[in-house]
């Protein structure tokens, strides 16, 4: 491939690229989700039934990912904003990523134990 | 410089003699986009700004709203173990927590609705498929809204 064919923006493209793969993911969960409240409307043994699939160790796992999903969207979402209306956002782009990216890694490491806790002590006794 | 004007046409000599005179004006040719009595105001909407500040409102919404969610469902009091149909009976007791999904629901669909709308008209090249995906979309975000807004409306704590 001749040199400087391909498109590699960045901080900027990648973060990007980032936003719409959760943002995609996150709306098919939300659609699956209201699915699966609505369960309420069927009976209490129907809801119970399936939400009890929630609290498997796998399923905690993926509860896991939306989480980090979701807080990278809302994280990057409020760069986003604060580079489409501050007047020096563009400027410090990068810099507010790396701070998303900051903030983002702390967040996940104290999701660790209130989301996954339940699984660890499922699988491996309390 | 003894190279003289002829006319008034601003054309030098290098160009030649102008055809056109005061008294033998240029035909006045209309601009191709000029605008007549017929043309309506504004030949577009401004739907696609009102959907770019949609996205960025209803997203600081969203982020309060959801990361709140979150924390109730995920994080606090036993996290995802306690949930089950008395918890969500005990928490649409009250009318603040029915608001509050209620918007959350309204938001989150609308602002992802509009979210693979944008992705579709990205990634979809062919007019029929833009059409499909995007009636596919229309469909499932119309029917979800309404489900959930049914739900939380007609929740019975007694149905058993």
């Amino acid at each position: 491939m001749p040199a400087g064919t391909l498109y590699r923006g960045r901080e900027g493209m990648w973060s990007w690229v980032a936003h719409r793969v959760t943002g995609v993911l996150i709306f098919f969960f939300l659609f699956v989700h209201v699915l699966d409240t609505a369960l309420v409307r069927v009976s209490p043994e129907a809801y119970d039934t399936v939400v009890a699939t929630y609290k498997t160790p796998i399923v905690a796992l993926l509860e896991y990912g939306l989480v980090a999903a979701i807080l990278f969207h809302a994280l990057n979402g409020l760069r986003v904003i604060a580079v489409d209306f501050w007047v020096k956002g563009a400027r410090y782009q990068k810099q507010m990523l790396w701070t998303v990216v900051a903030l983002w890694v702390v967040l996940m490491i104290g999701a660790i134990y209130p989301v996954l806790g339940h699984a660890a002590r499922e699988l491996f006794g309390s | 410089m003894s190279t003289t004007e002829s006319t008034a046409s601003g054309i030098g000599p290098v160009e030649g003699a102008s055809l056109y005179t005061v008294d033998n004006p240029a035909p006045l040719i209309e601009a191709p986009r000029a605008r007549t009595k017929k043309t309506p105001k504004s030949t577009r909407g401004n739907f696609e700004m009102v959907a770019w500040l949609f996205m960025r409102l209803s997203g600081v919404v969203l982020v309060v709203l959801v990361i709140g969610h979150l924390l109730i469902q995920l994080v606090l009091d036993g996290g995802v173990s306690k949930i089950g149909f008395a918890f969500v009976a005990g928490r649409w007791a009250s009318p603040f927590w029915q608001v509050w999904d209620l918007a959350m629901l309204w938001l989150a669909m609308l602002h992802g609705g509009n979210g693979l709308r944008t992705v579709i008209n990205d990634y979809a090249e062919r007019p029929n498929t833009r059409l499909w995906l995007k009636g596919l979309l229309y469909t499932a975000t119309v029917f979800t809204i309404l489900l959930g807004t049914l739900v939380i409306f007609t929740f019975d704590p007694n149905i058993r």
